[in-house]
């Protein structure tokens, strides 16, 4: 699924950068979190993101869909370029879609309702077509027979799921996955990063921050190391694990698989 | 002989638990580990009883043995139970006040409607935007009953109205009115623009810092100086805008410690689906808000509702004062006691609605 010729081809065939970041730079106050982060994503692609706590992994795709907002340097999605203006932002978060580690599903909602509301009050759609979009995406994620729950009667891997069918109702070009699975057990790990690979199947571009290697491994275009802000290493997951160039990105492949 | 079957049961995990033992109490054993366990319950319990003996058979005696009910004052001053006779005697002055008494129907009438529409509302399936309507039209409605001059009916002016109707009016429109007023400031307080922020932050502060009671002074003083000269305005709507101005700003920081207290995660996956503030505070945030602050909302509400007996100092005769007149009539002066009781009855069976609706609300929404 994700060999170099694949890599090169998407390169090659899309002009599509849907994101591109030119010397980014952010602070927390004093603190220097992201430091000349240079990135360009095409269409299709599909990145991971590795790295320590605290080395900007989470604030980086954060600043895409302006959940946080970088203070040097561009960041251009789907060709708007992200600033203050408050219309771009909106247009840009509806082309991009976020997949969070705590699920932040609405718990005064049910499931469906959960699905349909950003179609119908961002995208206009009527509550019909929503809800039949809802229902299709629920079955993609295996768990149409909840669709009149509330989130609270379901597990956290069911929870992640429908969050992932929430995001993709959406129709996004891109979608950003923070720590998704961090937080489950790991028998549950596996039903959402069988959903994710499917997703990738069908050729979403990803960006993933996670610590689950065997995913980066088989499903990764590209693999990239952060550490204290800055963008370290970076490469096809085959040239990443076998054949790390930095001190620091063995020093980190070393402690996380064993 | 049965080494096949142990040997089977081993790899069944039974899911199925042993049923509960049924522990049963009798009473004296209820009393003897509730109210007598321990030297100091004991005593407790004891001096309880001693108190009850001596506060509830004296009141029965008063309240219901010896009472009048439907007698004059002369017969009630005569004996020495408690004259509730005071209450049947002037009862349509303490409900309405100096409306003219052939036209009290109308009142009544308005007050069936109140009453009507807030049942109606009770109901959540109603909740729907038809119900702004139907509380408009029950307004010019009621207001017509109160003032008349329209379609054949007396006008009765305003510095007229008075008792249960003027007091439940005060209350029900001003908690309507400063609901919305009180989230609108609360959301202000918390934007990010400074000019939004510093005014509502003044705004609540002002209004916190002083007692209904000198609001109330200051809309009767203050108003007109603000007015050209010969513009009056209605003493029942100063009235009603400074109740509903000083509701306001309690709701407001009631409303803002719920807004807090919604997680930064609800916050963010509504804005990350692309909806903007209008549609994120009314879809996502302000519904799971307002329902955390249900308690100390209705706990506003209450006190708003008892607080209309405030208007007094502004010569506006709600259902507290029309009372206290009737007690200044030198035949029934002496029996103050079984008034006040009457109107505390009155306030209690409101506020114990409204309180018994808010807890019915919250189990609803709850489940």
């Amino acid at each position: 699924m994700n060999s170099e010729a694949e890599t090169n081809r998407i390169k090659r065939s899309s002009e599509e950068k849907i994101i591109e970041i030119i010397d980014m730079n952010k602070w927390f106050g004093d603190f220097h979190v992201l430091r000349d982060i240079n990135l360009s994503v095409y269409k299709g692609e599909r990145i991971v993101i590795c790295g320590p706590s605290g080395s900007g992994k989470s604030t980086l795709i954060r600043c895409i869909n302006r959940l946080e907002e970088h203070q040097k340097g561009k960041i251009i999605v789907d060709g708007i370029e992200l600033t203050n203006n408050l219309k771009n932002i909106e247009k840009i978060r509806e082309e991009v879609g976020m997949v969070f580690q705590h699920f932040n599903l609405f718990p005064h909602l049910t499931i469906i309702e959960n699905l349909s509301l950003g179609p119908i009050w961002v995208r206009k759609v009527p509550k019909k077509e929503a809800e039949e979009t809802a229902i299709y995406y629920l079955e993609k994620v295996h768990i149409a027979e909840q669709a009149n729950k509330y989130p609270g009667q379901l597990s956290g891997g069911q929870q992640q799921r429908v969050a992932i069918a929430r995001s993709l109702c959406m129709k996004p070009k891109v979608m950003l996955f923070d720590e998704a699975t961090s937080a489950l057990d790991p028998e549950m790990v596996k039903e959402v990063l069988d959903v994710m690979i499917n997703l990738a199947e069908e050729g979403m571009t990803m960006i993933v921050v996670s610590h689950e290697m065997g995913f980066a491994k088989s499903v990764a275009h590209r693999v990239m190391f952060m550490d204290f802000g800055r963008i370290v290493e970076e490469n096809t997951p085959h040239q990443f694990f076998d054949n790390p160039q930095h001190d620091r990105t063995k020093l980190f492949l070393s402690q996380i698989l064993h | 002989m049965n080494m096949s079957k142990d040997k089977s049961n081993k790899n069944i995990i039974q899911k199925e638990g042993l049923k509960a033992p049924v522990i049963r109490i009798g009473a004296l054993q209820w009393i003897k580990s509730n109210l007598f366990n321990g030297i100091f319950n004991s005593i407790l319990t004891i001096v309880m009883l001693l108190l009850l003996y001596k506060i509830v058979p004296p009141f029965v005696k008063w309240a219901f043995i010896d009472s009048f009910w439907f007698s004059t004052a002369k017969e009630c001053s005569a004996g020495d139970g408690a004259c509730w006779s005071i209450i049947p005697a002037n009862i349509r002055f303490i409900i309405f006040g100096f409306y003219p008494h052939e036209l009290h129907w109308r009142p009544l009438l308005a007050m069936i409607m109140m009453v009507g529409l807030l049942l109606y509302c009770k109901n959540r399936d109603h909740w729907k935007k038809s119900l702004i309507y139907i509380w408009i039209a029950g307004l010019i409605i009621m207001g017509l009953l109160m003032k008349g001059g329209l379609f054949g009916l007396t006008s009765v002016d305003s510095d007229q109205w008075g008792g249960l109707p003027l007091t439940l009016m005060l209350s029900v429109f001003g908690m309507v009115a400063a609901y919305p007023l009180g989230i609108v400031l609360a959301l202000g307080r918390r934007s990010k623009m400074p000019a939004v922020k510093t005014v509502c932050i003044i705004y609540i502060e002002l209004i916190r810092g002083v007692p209904l009671i000198s609001l109330l002074f200051m809309s009767a003083i203050l108003f007109p100086l603000f007015f050209p000269q010969g513009v009056t305005v209605n003493k029942i709507i100063r009235a009603q805008a400074a109740i509903i101005m000083f509701t306001a700003a309690y709701i407001a920081e009631v409303v803002r410690g719920g807004l807090q207290a919604i997680t930064r995660g609800q916050y963010e996956a509504a804005e990350s689906l692309g909806l903007n503030y209008a549609q994120k505070m009314r879809l996502v945030i302000l519904p799971q808000a307002l329902k955390i602050v249900i308690p100390p909302t209705v706990g506003i509400l209450i006190s708003a509702f008892k607080d209309t007996s405030l208007v007094v100092i502004i010569a506006l005769y709600e259902i507290l004062k029309t009372t206290r007149t009737a007690l200044a009539d030198p035949a029934w002066m002496g029996f103050s006691p079984e008034a006040y009781i009457f109107v505390a009855l009155i306030y209690f069976v409101c506020c114990y609605t409204m309180s018994n609706y808010s807890r019915r609300l919250e189990k609803e929404l709850h489940s």
